[in-house]
């Protein structure tokens, strides 16, 4: 019987310590935070960072602008045009450049086949829609088509055959210009089941080169504003 | 009575002071011990109805404990979730067995 007490006490060793471990493990598996929620607070961090680091820096600039008033006449004027000009900048009325990208549109070049339905194989707005929408995911900061900037308000609108960009008509080939990281913005473009293989699909032509110096020209026309005047804070 | 209690205390606390187990391992170990408490319920079980004998007590256990462990591990690979069947098939004994025990107890 000695035997089989010592065989028991071995068996029971064993269970113990495997039910030990087993309690150890299960119960650090509920205290691990799950993987994507980890993930998700990494990216969070990282915005709010930048974010962070982007009101400071208009902090110091606003500060300094403030100094610069506080100093005297000269100072106030070369205070008000910088921040006129970051305004300009903003709304797209002065001509902008640097590093970008330059992206080519256009219908296809394949001949048609009787029964075939042009439509497939011409640039629609939608594509140029699509296009403008990657480019400003992609980070671009000034964009412009054949010419005419893209503000705020623009429009990229079907007209009959053609297309409104300002009310202004664009006639392929398109050619888009924008500032901004020319490696993002190539990559978003060129995103596998992106904008560009489903332009490829149908024949379209769509090209894009990262290009070291991007001039952006100034929107032209008038910006008016007829029916809406800024309003106060807490209005 | 005292030598299998001090085995069941001695393995708890190496248990909780070794290293712990990697998160990927924890499923083959939950497995695995539900065959050990399915074996060890069998060996009262066999207890009470005289029948103990303690070479297939110990070979039972490790063979048990092994097995269940390797199906769920051979489950994993192939795809399919083989260490339902041991959880069901031992979860099924243990109940039996603590019902055959309970009643053993209740007739003496």
């Amino acid at each position: 019987m000695n035997r089989g007490r010592i065989s028991i006490a071995v068996v029971l060793f064993f269970l113990g310590m495997m039910v030990a471990v087993q309690f150890r493990s299960t119960q650090k598996l509920q205290q691990n935070t799950p993987i994507a929620r980890a993930q998700e607070l990494t990216t969070r961090l990282k915005e709010v960072k930048e974010e962070r680091d982007t009101l400071l820096a208009e902090v110091k600039d606003l500060r300094n602008k403030l100094d610069e008033a506080g100093a005297g006449k000269r100072g106030a004027n070369k205070a008000l045009r910088d921040e006129l000009d970051k305004a300009r900048m903003q709304a797209g009325t002065v001509s902008a450049n640097g590093p970008g990208v330059q992206v080519t549109l256009n219908d296809s070049p394949k001949e048609l086949n009787p029964g075939e339905d042009p439509n497939l194989y011409i640039l629609h707005e939608e594509d140029l829609l699509k296009v403008i929408n990657e480019l400003r995911a992609g980070g671009a900061e000034a964009i412009s088509i054949n010419g005419q900037r893209l503000l705020a308000t623009s429009e990229i609108r079907c007209a009959g055959n053609t297309i409104l960009v300002n009310t202004k008509k664009i006639v392929p080939p398109v050619v888009i210009l924008a500032t901004g990281d020319p490696d993002a913005l190539k990559s978003g473009l060129e995103i596998k089941g992106g904008i560009f293989e489903q332009l490829q699909f149908w024949g379209l032509v769509a090209e894009v080169k990262k290009m070291d110096n991007v001039v952006v020209p100034a929107f032209s026309g008038p910006v008016t504003f007829n029916y809406s005047k800024p309003a106060k804070e807490g209005e | 009575m005292w030598l299998p209690v001090l085995g069941l205390l001695i393995g708890i606390i190496i248990g909780f002071r070794a290293p712990s187990l990697p998160q990927a391992y924890a499923q083959y170990m939950s497995v695995a011990v539900l065959a050990a408490m399915d074996s060890v319920f069998g060996g009262i079980r066999a207890a009470m109805e005289k029948k103990f004998d303690d070479t297939i007590f110990i070979t039972g256990f490790f063979s048990n404990v092994l097995l269940a462990a390797g199906l769920a591990y051979i489950g994993e690979r192939v795809g399919v979730a083989l260490y339902t069947a041991a959880i069901f098939a031992f979860g099924v004994r243990i109940f039996q067995n603590l019902a055959i025990i309970r009643r053993h107890i209740l007739k003496k």
